[in-house]
Formats: C-alpha cells, structure tokens, sequence
C-alpha cells in the first residue's frame, strides 16, 4: 500500500449489478421522454412546472461541485499549496458535476436542442440567461484546467505546459464565473417573492446560495475523499482533509446565522413555532446541514477523527441537498396548490447520472494521474517531463 | 399606445363564448377545458355568482418577459405579451416567474410549446379588437386603449355607487396589467392575487442582474491581487533563502 499503486480495483457485485439495472431503465426512460413527451415520465404539471430534475439535479449538481473552484482558489489564489495534492480529484469531481447538469438539462428542458439559443438571443434581464452563460464558460473553464491531465495521458507534455503557463488566468475566471453562478441559482428565485415561503425566499438568496455552495463543496471534496478510500482502498489524507473542516464551520455558521437573521425579518418564525409543514422541513435542512456540522466539526476531537470529520461531511452534504429540494419543492408546493411528488422515473433518472458520475469517475481514476500516487507514477515513468505536482511556482 | 381588455365581473353571464371564440381565433384543439391549459388559453369560473374570466394579464412590465432566457417571450408595441415558439427551448422559468400563473405547458408533446393568450395579436396589430371582446354578448369584456378603459371603468365606478368594489385590478398589481378588472366583490375572492404588491417582480432579478458587471471587475481584480500578494510572498522568502 505504502508503494504507489494506481490500480483501483473494481467492485463487481450487488452494485454493480444494480447500476446496470438503473442504466438499463435510464435508456427504455430516455426514449419515452423523446418520443412522448415529459408528461409521459414525469409528475410535472402546469402548477408544478420544476421538479427534482431542476432540484436536485441542477441545483445540487452545481452546488456541489463549488469544491472545485474552493480548492482550486486555495491553491492558485492564495497559493495554499499543500492542497494541491487534492486539487485533481476536486476539479474532476467538479467537471463531472457540471456535465452530469448539462445532461440533465437535456432531459428537462422542453425543447433541448434549442439548448443553443441563449449564445444567440441575449436577454441580460434573465437569471436564466446569466446561469444559462455560466454553465457555458465555466465547463469551459473547467475543461481547460481539467485539459493538462487529458494531455498528460495522451503524452502532450508540451501542451499540458502550455495551458499551465495560463492557469492563474484561467482560475481566476473560474472563481468568477463559479461565483456567479452558484449565487445566480439563488437568483432566480427572486422573482417569486409571491410563490416561494418566506422561510426560504429572502432577497438575500444570492449569497445564501453561494455561501451555502462553499460550504457544502467543501464537505464533498471530504465525503468524496471518504468514498475513493473505500472503493479504491487509498488512505485518507486527513492531514489536507482536516483543515477543510474549519473554514467550513465557519462559513455554515454565518450562514446559518444569516437565514435566522432573514426569517426573523420576513416575520416566519411562527411558521417554526408551530411546527408546520414547511416550519418541520426548514428544521430538518437547518439541523442536519447546519446544526449538526457546525456542532461536530467545532470540536477538534470529532473533527480529527476519521468517523467524526465523515460524518460533519456527510450530513452538510445531506443538509444542502434537502435545502435546494425544499427552496425548489416544499417552498413553493403551498402557493401552487398541489403536492409535487416525483414520479418513479423521474427518480430513476436522477440515481441513474449519479450513477453514472461515480462509474465515470472510477474509470477516470483508473486511467488518469488524478491521486497524487498516479501523478508520481506518471512523473516517473516519463523523467523527461515530469509534470511538477505543485505548479504554480514552477520556473523554467 | 397600449391596449387592453376590461373585463367587468358584474356584467358576466359565463356562456363561455369568450373562450369558444378564443378556440377558433387561435385554432386550440379540444373542447375548452374546465381551467386554462396549452390549449384553452381563457376560462370563466363562477364563485358564489360571481363570474371571473382568467387570462393573460399582458403586464406593463411582463414577468415572463423579463425571465425568458431567449427572449422568447416579448412585449410587442400594441400592447399584447406574445411567444415564439422557435425560439424557445423549453426551460419553464416563464411559468415559474409569473406571478398570475399564466402560461401553460404541453406536457403530452414530444416537441412542445408554452401556451397562452396572446391578445389575438394579429388581430391587434390589424386595429381589430380581441376574439373575446367581440363575441361577448354583454360587453362584459371590451377591447380598447388602455387609458381609455381605464377612464370608462372609472365612469362605471362613479355612475354605480356600490356596485363596484373601490379598485381596478390591473392598474397596479405587479406594476399594472393591460388586462383590467372590475368586480362586485373583493378580489381575493374570485381567486385573483391580491399580494403580488406594486412593483414588477423583474425588479427584484434586476437589483442583482444590474450588478454583474462591477462584481466582475471588482471580484477579479481582488482574486488576482490576492494572487500576487501570496506569490510575491514566495519569491521573497525564496530571495531570502528561507525556502517555505
């Protein structure tokens, strides 16, 4: 185990088994959708036009993938560079998060091959324009600072130079355009002050969106870390692990402050009090994302041992998913008038592309230097151009 | 000019041929349908005998307008909010954002399009009045410019006392309606929002939207002084000869 190993062994079995059933379903659904409609697999309707195709798997797809542009600003930004053996595996977790969105998008928007419409006809008065623009310049982004490790592989040293040359350029753009983006899911539930609850709308949802995005990424880049440790029997670097779950405490306690802050001002707290539908979900979010997390993590005791920094991950993790499903679902189920439960494909679907997330990744990991193990096999295997780990500060 | 409707609750008599009318004017497959869909882009409901239409409002300052990604959505001169159906790729945020709940889905097509009153624009643009104004028997709903209409409900409040309650709907909510409504009872009753407030709901997307650009430039200036400032750190403990 000490000697770099990049073999990651496969698991074949129950899950596998149980992947290939949800692909199977994924293909029979996929062709339902294009040939009859979204009607015919889902439980949408015109008083429920958003379903978990918008909540979890676009709000919570780019949400949690805001641990590419965390790491990858502690590193190139402010040059923490001992995080940089993390980055890869980060940004890779990131760029399948943004694809995994944009296949998604496919299968709920209406008319996806007019996908294309927004490069054309700009409204700049439409958050969905803006979103619209940043899925397409930061998958760019992320293509481009994902790149040098394709290029690495195919043995184009010269080119993955090349772009590392611009990587600053390119981090900064990606912190931006992520920046905005992870705020703009915030704002396009502005424009419904009369739809969405007041526990959840607040003009401040921009940067509860944003701050909640940090929060939770970071959490995925642990969780994530957690999961490539069982599946492909690496340790845990819980000497970079650790120090991620403080800054996370701290930006889910202003968080949480903030959203206290804001339904006092929006006057629901008796929403809570009385322990309503909406008061019950909006303590279930706020009490395992927020709560729990801060309340593990704060100790370093917990937050030094592997079980106890897991499970802070985990819940933050759990906590965000049910926030963007309660923002997009329970919060405006009482102003539709009806009660959206997704229909059993609309499920399938979701599980099948996070399925299909962690088969892409494992088979990246097994092919790409994506651990710093590979990297160094990589460097050693090629001494010629061997690819600096930490990059930024590299001369000639 | 903008134009628009008045429709008067205390006038109706719910024959529906309003939304017959609006079948045939904008050829919408199917019987009209008990409460607007794709294809039955008005309908009459009664509530404790009172009768209210439902239908596009055609807001001065159009929601659906301002949140359509392509601008698929657009206020045309007249008056009338219309939609292009080429153009729009099926995203649904125009159904989220408005705040009357307007447009409609075709959830049964595998190539679909939104579907909603459109204030027989043709007709418009040709100076003719709406489908609906002119097959209504009792001019419940009549077609004209909007300051017009305005001044003729005015009239009817003055020259009724008691009959109306004492406010249009549509001359303010959401930042005001082409679409105008008068009625015997207080409005929250027949079903329409009374809490949507003065002031377009774009503005809100707007505040945020309007900033982009300063943030940008701000954002990235910041990110690469930070940038700089770490690096430079570096070097000089290098220069220094204390590596890290």
């Amino acid at each position: 185990m000490s000697q770099a190993q990049p073999a990651p062994r496969f698991r074949a079995g129950f899950w596998t088994v149980l992947c290939g059933v949800f692909f199977l379903a994924l293909l029979v659904i996929t062709f339902i959708r294009y040939s009859r409609g979204l009607g015919a697999v889902t439980h949408l309707s015109d008083k429920f036009p958003w379903g978990i195709w918008i909540g979890f798997d676009l709000l919570c797809g780019v949400g949690l993938a805001a641990g590419a542009f965390t790491v990858t600003a502690a590193v190139h930004i402010f040059n923490l560079k001992k995080f940089d053996p993390i980055v890869r595996s980060t940004l890779l977790t990131g760029y399948l998060g943004y694809i995994f969105v944009i296949v998604a998008l496919l299968f709920d928007l209406g008319k996806p091959w007019n996908i294309w419409h927004a490069i054309i006809f700009w409204n700049p008065h439409s958050v969905m324009f803006e979103v619209a623009w940043c899925v397409m310049l930061y998958t760019t982004v992320l293509t481009i600072e994902f790149s040098p490790i394709l290029f690495e592989w195919l043995g184009w040293n010269g080119l993955a130079h090349l772009v590392h040359r611009f990587l600053t350029l390119f981090v900064i753009l990606g912190v931006i355009l992520s920046t905005l983006h992870q705020s703009s899911l915030g704002t396009v539930y502005l424009i419904v002050p009369s739809k969405l609850h007041p526990l959840w709308y607040s003009t401040l949802l921009p940067l509860f969106f944003f701050l909640s995005a940090v929060g939770a990424g970071l959490g995925m880049v642990i969780l994530e870390s957690y999961l490539c440790k069982r599946a492909f029997g690496r340790h845990l670097e819980m000497d970079l692990l650790v120090p991620l779950a403080r800054p996370m405490v701290a930006i889910l306690s202003i968080y949480g402050i903030m959203r206290i802050q804001a339904i006092f001002r929006n006057g629901s707290v008796m929403d809570v009090v009385h322990f309503t539908y909406e008061g019950r979900m909006f303590l279930l979010e706020f009490t395992v994302g927020v709560l729990a997390p801060v309340f593990l993590l704060a100790f370093k005791k917990v937050r030094t041992s592997q079980s106890g920094l897991v499970a802070g991950a985990f819940l933050a993790v759990l906590g965000f998913v049910m926030n963007r499903l309660n923002v997009s679902v329970t919060g405006m189920e009482r102003a539709s008038g009806v009660h959206y439960v997704p229909s059993v494909m609309e499920i399938v679907v979701s599980v099948a592309f996070v399925g299909l997330a962690m088969a892409v990744f494992a088979l990246a990991v097994h092919y790409l230097a994506i651990f710093p193990e590979s990297v160094a096999a990589q460097a050693q295997a090629e001494p010629k151009h061997g690819w600096p780990l930490a990059v930024a500060e590299e001369g000639e | 000019m903008t134009v628009g409707l008045l429709f008067d609750s205390t006038r109706c008599i719910a024959c529906g041929a309003c939304a017959e009318a609006c079948k045939v004017q904008n050829h919408l497959p199917g019987p009209v349908q008990e409460e607007c869909t794709a294809y039955t882009w008005t309908t009459v409901h009664t509530v404790e005998d009172h009768n209210i239409r439902k239908l596009c409002m055609h807001c001065l300052v159009p929601t659906c307008v301002s949140v359509c990604p392509v601008a698929a959505l657009t206020k045309s001169a007249e008056g009338p909010v219309v939609y292009d159906a080429e153009r729009c790729m099926g995203c649904r945020y125009c159904m989220m954002a408005c705040p009357f709940d307007v447009p409609k889905y075709q959830w049964d097509r595998a190539i679909p399009a939104v579907g909603k009153c459109i204030m027989c624009t043709d007709l418009v643009k040709k100076g003719q009045p709406t489908a609906c104004a002119t097959a209504c028997p009792v001019a419940a709903t009549v077609f004209g410019e909007r300051k017009d209409l305005i001044m003729d409900a005015t009239e009817r409040m003055r020259a009724n006392p008691g009959t109306y309650q004492d406010h249009i709907y549509g001359i303010k909510e959401a930042g005001g309606t082409g679409v105008l409504m008068l009625a015997g009872v207080p409005y929250g009753k027949l079903g329409l929002k009374t809490d949507l407030g003065d002031e377009p709901p774009s503005m809100h997307t707007w505040q945020v939207l309007s900033k982009v650009p300063d943030f940008v430039g701000v954002w990235g200036a910041s990110l690469y002084a930070v940038h700089w400032i770490t690096s430079r750190r570096d070097e000089v403990a290098k220069f220094e000869g204390r590596d890290e």
